[in-house]
Formats: structure tokens, C-alpha cells, sequence
């Protein structure tokens, strides 16, 4: 990982990044080549907040770990790269969207290391950082953009210097559907609720029984409350059965045509179900720009099931999908360094007495100023 | 039939594989399925078959079960519109199960087109006027005359269209066909005669793919909101004058058309505003 800083040409910018928008807290170091206009991580830190089975991150507890944790990991990250803190060009920081406890602690540091270093700030907009990583990591030129994390769950086009939100959820985010579904069936947040929901489904994958769960898809935007309110439905009912079960009765009323359910089968038709309202919607924007190329960014972007699915829908519109592995889908700082470093090299600053960080900073507000 | 291989690179619907003196063409894959432009009965009457194909990334069950959905929803949806008058293709056959509808062919091009190729031609006067050519589409302009033309009888249509309990649930100006007036049949709607002429014709709402009966201010709001959403993402700079005459022609569709312009407000609020996390 750590690149000697000789390789690094003496002109190349260098821009450290901090991100710690959600539970993930992650410092990422990274260098744009002025020459080949290559960019090359020279290092990728993170450290993330696991809360026990069955509960989810709370705020407060949260930016506590982000505080504990902000010295140790900008030190591996230094350390990783191989540069002294000189060498940088500014800090970049996630300016929102997030939860504001979190964000606010790795404001605060970022603008320490900032004044301790005396180098100037860059906000950097979460969602675009995930665009602006995935692109730089796939290759992909002007692909139509399935943004899907814990927060988020948007589709994006890049039209006249902005990100524009084709379709996105209207309550909760797919990410945020499966984790609270992972409490439900009191599922291990380590590494992630969303990866040991993958892992489970895999197991109900041979019979391929799909339990009946609602399919919300409006125009380009989709829902999931009611799904996960359905899904909660179908688990106490899985409970029903284990108690019959226990009690030496049979679990189901197969005259009735009751099928058992299990968290397999559970995690399986909820994965199937909303990973195809994502598809489609996903389809959608991309017979509405003429697109055949597909990106997908965020945490929910590592799901193989859900890379697998989209790949077979943009093969059948003679494209292909971009997705990259979880050291740039999950919330990382490099992204965030990435994507400042881009605006930093535009002109764009951020003040200290606007460092100030939100959590409702909508994709289509940044002016992408970097791209024609 | 050699020329199609392109035509023929997805297998065809089965009732498209029986011989015909017109060969089915392929027009388009969308979102949603393909469009084939065939012949109904005779081959004086062109038609228009909507097939969805099975998606193979979509489990089978839930794939079978939206297809047939959506087909005869989408078939009774037409009928309904084309009862009340709401300009759309008729439903000429359809067979939910095997995945497909037959209906009318509705000649012209796509309004997304149209507006493109209007903004266009518009960019390069203004270029040629030594101008940026990315200016606001304000309006006001004689030259835009045709474009707010088209933007009211757009909006005239969806207001019929809601007024008789319709929600497409997909508005976009792809799903939006500018069928050519007949000659001498030109209605007198302030449209630019002295114009190129790109703008003309009557509205034709196609695509009832995702479209639903209802009533409710809030599904008619946000019916709006898609389009407006959909018309700012693909024809940015027209986008004030879209959402300034979407609100004066639609209020006076039907009665509550106010509330629904009312209700529109707040979906805006909530769709830019919403907390996002993460």
C-alpha cells in the first residue's frame, strides 16, 4: 500500500481527506499527477463503529468513536503514505450529508490539522465523493450513477456541471431498510448488517422460494418502509412458527399452502425484492439519457448480488457496469480527498469561518466545476 | 430480410414470428420492454406492440407477476383515457401472460426530441448572434412563442388526464409523442405560424406502464413533481418557463387542480429537503 513518497512527482498535489459522515471514520491520502493527470492512493485508513446485534449506531456514540479514533488513524495514514504533512496541498473534509454528531467531530479535527499545519480546507459533498471515486477507480466516462449506502439510495446523470438526481427513494434508504431488518432477526453488524444479510441469502438461493413482500417503484423514485414493514411481518411470523415448532406442532398448515419461512428464505426474497425495484429504476434513467454505462457507488454497491443483477440488466442494453470492491464502495477518506483535491484544483477553497459541516446537502447542489 | 440484423439481435415476441407481409420492426428498447412498429388485421393499419421480455436479473416469480400486473393495468388504464378523450394510442389486442400489448401507431416523434432539437437550433442562433448560447429559456421572446405553445398543451393534457382519475406514474417528455396535425386541420392555439414548424402537432401520452387510478391531490402532486423533475434533468434551461406555465394551465384543468398545485409545493419541499444520512 505504501507508496515510497520518491515516486510521487515533486509537482504532483497531495490532499489528505477525512470522512466520518456515519459510522465509518476514514482518513485517505491522495495524489493527482499534474503531468498524466493519474492519481494515485497513498493511503486508505478506516476505522468503523460496530454497535452490538440488534441495535443500530446512535449519534452520540459514534462521533465519540470518531473523536477516540481521529489521531490514531491520521497517524497510520501518514505513516501509510510516507509523507510529512508539508507535503500537503489542503485537508478535505465531508462537509454532510450525514448524521450531524459525527460529521461535526471530524469538522472540528480537520480544521485543527488545518491550523496546525496551515493549510487550507476543502467540504467535500459525501455523495459526490462516491461519484467522483468510482469514476476515477473504473474508468467509467458518463455512466448513469446507482448511489446506494445506509443514508442514500439515489440514481444520477451528469448533465451541465451538476450530479442531477434522476430517481431516489422516498422515505428510508435501501441501506437503512436492510440494516434494520438485520436487527430484526438480531443479525451481527460485523463487518456489516448489509454483507451477513448477503451471506445468509446465499443459503435460500438453491430453492429460491420468494416470500411475497410489496414492490414499490414510482416513476424513477421507490420506497422501502413498506417493505420493511412487511418483511418485520413475515419475521414475527417466522417466530409463530418456531414457537409451534417448539411446542412438538407442526410449524406450518401446509393444507393452507403456509410456507416456512426462515432468515434465509427472509434475507433472500428481501435482497431479491429491492435490489430489482433498484434495477429497474436504475434501467429506467438509462433509456431516459441514452446510457448504456452503469456505475454503482456506496456501501450497498458491494453486494455481488445486486453488482450480478445490474451487470445482466446493462448487458442487455449492450452495456456494462462499473463497480468497485469495498475499500472505495464503503465510506472511505480517500474519496473525499479525491473529490476535494478535484475542486481544489479549480479554485475552490473553503474558508475557516465556513467550514461548518450539514447533514442535509443535496447531491445536484455541487457545482462540478472539473467536468465539461 | 437480411438489412435487420440489429432488428433481430433480441429474440422475438412468439405472435411476431408468424409471416407477415410487413416484417416487424423494432423501434425502441426501453426502460420497461421493447416496441416493435407491425400491422394490425391489414397491412394499410400500422400498430404498435409493446412486449416485455422476461427479466432474467428479476426472479422468475416476481418477474411473472409484475409483468401481468402491468400489462393490464397499462391495458385498462388506455381504455379508460380513451373513453374520456384523453388523447392516447387505442388497445387494439393484448395477451398479459405471453407479455405483450397490440395498439394503435401513433405517428410523429418523442416532445423530449423536439424540445432538444428546438434548444438546439435556438443554441446555435444565439451562437451565431455571437451569444454564449446557454441562456434561460425565458419566454417572452416571439421566437419562443412555439415553445410555450407546446409547453401549455402539455400541460392541458395531464390536467385531462388527472381530471379523469389518472396517474401515468412516469411522466417524462419521452413519454410524450407530438403527433403532426393534419393538413388544414391546425388548431388556433397561439402556436407561431411563420415558425420551423418543430414544435407543432397534438399531444399523445404513451407509455401507461406504471400508470394507476386514483384521485388523491397527493398522487397527481407528485405525478407533477416526476415530470417536472424529469423535464429539469433533460431540458434544464427551459425549466422555469415549464414549471410557470405547467401552474397556469393546469390550475384550470378540472376543480382541484389548485389543491394539487398547492400539494405539489410540498412534495418539491420534501423531495429537496429530505435528511439524507450516510
Amino acid at each position: 500500500m505504501a507508496a515510497p513518497v520518491d515516486r510521487i512527482p515533486s509537482d504532483a498535489l497531495i490532499a489528505l481527506g477525512c470522512e466520518g459522515s456515519a459510522n465509518k471514520l476514514g482518513i485517505g491520502i491522495i495524489a493527482h499527477d499534474p503531468t498524466t493527470g493519474k492519481s494515485s492512493v497513498l493511503a486508505n485508513i478506516r476505522h468503523t463503529f460496530v454497535s452490538p446485534p440488534g441495535t443500530g449506531f446512535l449519534p452520540k456514540d459514534t462521533a465519540r468513536h470518531h473523536r477516540s479514533f481521529f489521531v490514531q488513524v491520521a497517524r497510520s495514514a501518514l505513516r501509510a503514505a510516507g509523507i510529512p504533512p508539508s507535503r500537503l496541498a489542503c485537508i478535505c473534509y465531508t462537509k454532510g450529508p450525514g448524521m450531524g454528531a459525527p460529521l461535526q467531530s471530524v469538522a472540528v479535527a480537520a480544521r485543527t490539522l488545518s491550523l496546525l499545519w496551515d493549510k487550507p480546507l476543502v467540504g467535500v459533498n459525501h455523495c459526490v465523493g462516491h461519484i467522483e471515486m468510482g469514476r476515477e477507480i473504473t474508468g467509467a466516462g458518463n455512466p448513469v450513477v446507482l448511489y446506494v449506502s445506509g443514508g442514500n439510495s439515489q440514481v444520477i446523470a451528469y448533465a451541465e456541471q451538476r450530479y442531477r438526481i434522476f430517481g431516489e427513494t422516498l422515505d428510508i434508504a435501501v441501506g437503512n431498510c436492510l440494516d434494520r431488518f438485520a436487527r430484526t432477526l438480531n443479525i451481527s453488524n460485523d463487518p456489516a448488517p448489509g454483507h451477513n444479510i448477503e451471506q445468509l441469502a446465499k443459503q435460500a438461493v438453491a430453492d429460491g422460494i420468494l416470500l411475497d413482500l410489496p414492490y414499490a417503484v414510482k416513476g424513477m423514485d421507490c420506497s422501502f418502509s413498506g417493505i420493511l414493514a412487511a418483511a418485520d411481518g413475515l419475521a414475527a411470523q417466522m417466530q409463530e412458527q418456531d414457537a409451534r415448532e417448539a411446542r412438538g406442532e407442526p410449524a406450518v398448515d401446509e393444507a393452507a399452502g403456509e410456507v416456512r419461512i426462515t432468515p434465509a428464505r427472509l434475507c433472500y426474497s428481501l435482497q431479491e425484492t429491492v435490489f430489482a425495484m433498484l434495477v429497474e429504476i436504475t434501467e429506467r434513467a438509462m433509456a431516459h439519457v441514452g446510457s448504456a454505462q452503469v456505475l454503482i457507488v456506496g456501501g450497498v454497491g458491494c453486494n455481488e448480488r445486486l453488482q450480478a443483477m445490474m451487470g445482466q440488466m446493462a448487458a442487455e442494453r449492450g452495456g456494462s457496469v462499473y463497480a468497485t470492491d469495498e475499500r472505495f464502495c464503503i465510506d472511505n477518506g480517500i474519496m473525499i480527498a479525491h473529490a476535494g483535491l478535484l475542486a481544489f484544483e479549480t479554485g475552490f477553497r473553503t474558508p475557516l469561518a465556513e467550514s461548518t459541516c450539514t447533514q442535509r446537502f443535496r447531491t445536484d447542489e455541487v457545482h462540478v466545476k472539473w467536468r465539461d | 430480410m437480411a438489412a435487420d440484423s440489429a432488428t433481430h439481435a433480441f429474440p422475438l415476441p412468439a405472435i411476431l414470428e408468424y409471416p407477415s407481409s410487413t416484417p416487424p420492426q423494432l423501434i425502441t428498447q426501453g426502460a420497461e420492454g421493447r416496441l416493435y412498429k407491425s400491422t394490425y388485421l391489414l397491412p394499410s393499419i400500422p400498430c404498435a406492440l409493446k412486449y416485455r421480455p422476461p427479466k432474467p436479473w428479476r426472479h422468475p416469480v416476481l418477474d411473472a407477476r409484475l409483468t401481468r400486473h402491468r400489462i393490464l393495468a397499462e391495458a385498462r388504464n388506455l381504455a379508460k383515457c380513451r373513453r374520456e378523450g384523453v388523447p392516447v394510442p387505442t388497445v387494439y389486442a393484448i395477451d398479459e401472460s405471453a407479455g405483450w400489448l397490440m395498439m394503435e401507431w401513433v405517428a410523429g416523434v418523442p416532445v423530449r426530441a423536439a424540445i432538444n432539437e428546438w434548444l438546439q437550433r435556438r443554441r446555435d442562433a444565439e451562437r451565431a448572434e455571437g451569444r454564449s448560447g446557454d441562456a434561460i429559456v425565458e419566454g417572452t421572446r416571439d421566437a419562443d412563442a412555439d415553445l410555450v405553445a407546446l409547453l401549455r398543451r402539455i400541460a392541458a393534457a395531464v390536467g385531462r388526464m388527472h381530471k379523469i382519475g389518472i396517474i401515468h406514474g412516469d411522466l417524462t417528455t419521452s413519454n410524450m409523442m407530438l403527433r403532426p396535425w393534419e393538413r388544414g386541420k391546425e388548431p388556433a392555439n397561439g402556436h407561431n405560424v411563420e415558425g420551423d414548424g418543430l414544435l407543432e402537432g397534438d399531444i399523445v401520452i404513451i407509455d401507461f406502464g406504471l400508470a394507476s387510478q386514483s384521485t388523491s391531490e397527493e398522487d397527481r402532486a407528485v405525478d407533477l413533481y416526476v415530470l417536472e423533475r424529469a423535464f429539469t434533468s433533460t431540458h434544464s434551461r427551459a425549466e422555469k418557463l415549464f414549471t410557470t406555465i405547467l401552474e397556469s394551465e393546469y390550475r384550470e384543468a378540472f376543480k382541484q387542480a389548485p389543491i394539487v398545485l398547492k400539494k405539489l409545493e410540498d412534495v418539491r419541499m420534501r423531495g429537496r429537503k429530505r435528511s439524507m444520512l450516510g
